[in-house]
């Protein structure tokens, strides 16, 4: 066979390569633009204590988790166990983000499958949503000691996750210990 | 003011429904950042401060036009090379066939074809 014959395979082979790339890769995961920038300021009522405000300046010089979730969100259903679990291992603080929710609603749900947060503030109307990006809920965000964000976690948070990609920097973050 | 709010609403890409802009798409997030684009609008904001503000929190994917920089570079010239490499291609199979010697011919299955032609004719 002359190897000119051979053009067409080639090409196939590289078509086939890219796409089984392509199958590999989530097209609905984003990369956010907010990795390694300030995490936006936010001042929100919390779940538990309306009248009490959280404000990002709080969580000054710990690191810590903002887990972005809803009582209507299915899959924030299924993350939810591995959230309660870590949390009883005590590693880090995890604030929730109840995102578009009603807070009757988020309490009955806290109540129902366990309360894995530190606390949880209420963005009743998606706006501090925004600014974080939020488009998928559950997501997730690694927040350092000087308000930086270091890594966003869109969709559940699996204990596959949680081993290979949180816990790791959460080790490099606060020097090896945790 | 509502021509200028819908025509950017027709830039800005839904992030849930992906091949929707969110003035198309009725998904709740498309809904607020209708809201958000309108009152960045109402508050003075420039188009171009409003495009800015969305791609901070969402990134060059939220813009249906991509921006020309290194990263979209083959997105933006790739289509051209190809064309490139394709014309280039052309020129070169025609400029080899032009200048193409004519194969030798085997001698022997030329007399054979000729003997053969020469049956046909005579039958």
């Amino acid at each position: 066979m002359k190897p000119k014959a051979l053009i067409p395979f080639a090409i196939f082979l590289v078509l086939v390569v890219f796409l089984a790339i392509g199958l590999t890769r989530d097209p609905r995961e984003i990369p956010s633009p907010l990795i390694d920038k300030p995490a936006p300021a936010f001042s929100l009522p919390q779940l538990a204590k309306p009248d009490q405000p959280l404000q990002l300046a709080d969580m000054q010089g710990k690191v810590w988790l903002l887990n972005v979730w809803a009582s209507w969100c299915a899959a924030c259903r299924d993350e939810h166990p591995v959230l309660v679990e870590f949390a009883k291992q005590g590693v880090l603080p995890i604030v929730g983000l109840n995102y578009k929710d009603k807070r009757a609603d988020a309490q009955a749900w806290l109540k129902e499958f366990g309360d894995p947060y530190a606390t949880s503030i209420v963005d009743a109307d998606g706006r501090v949503g925004i600014d974080y990006g939020v488009y998928g809920v559950p997501e997730t965000f690694l927040i350092d000691g000087a308000g930086r964000i270091r890594y966003k976690q869109i969709g559940p948070i699996t204990p596959e996750v949680l081993a290979k990609e949180i816990l790791p920097r959460v080790r490099q973050l606060t020097g090896g210990q945790g | 003011m509502d021509a200028r709010a819908s025509h950017l609403e027709e830039q800005l890409r839904c992030l849930v429904c992906q091949n929707q802009s969110i003035a198309e798409s009725q998904a709740d997030l498309a809904l607020d950042l209708k809201r958000q684009v309108r009152e960045m609008l109402a508050a003075g904001k420039s188009d171009a401060e409003v495009r800015d503000y969305m791609v901070e929190r969402y990134g060059d994917f939220v813009l249906y036009d991509p921006p020309v920089k290194s990263s979209t570079l083959l997105l933006w010239l790739g289509p051209l090379a190809l064309v490139l490499v394709a014309l280039a291609g052309l020129v070169w199979q025609l400029v080899r066939r032009r200048t193409a010697v004519p194969a030798p011919v085997d001698e022997r299955a030329l007399a054979r074809a000729r003997a053969l032609l020469a049956e046909k004719d005579e039958s």
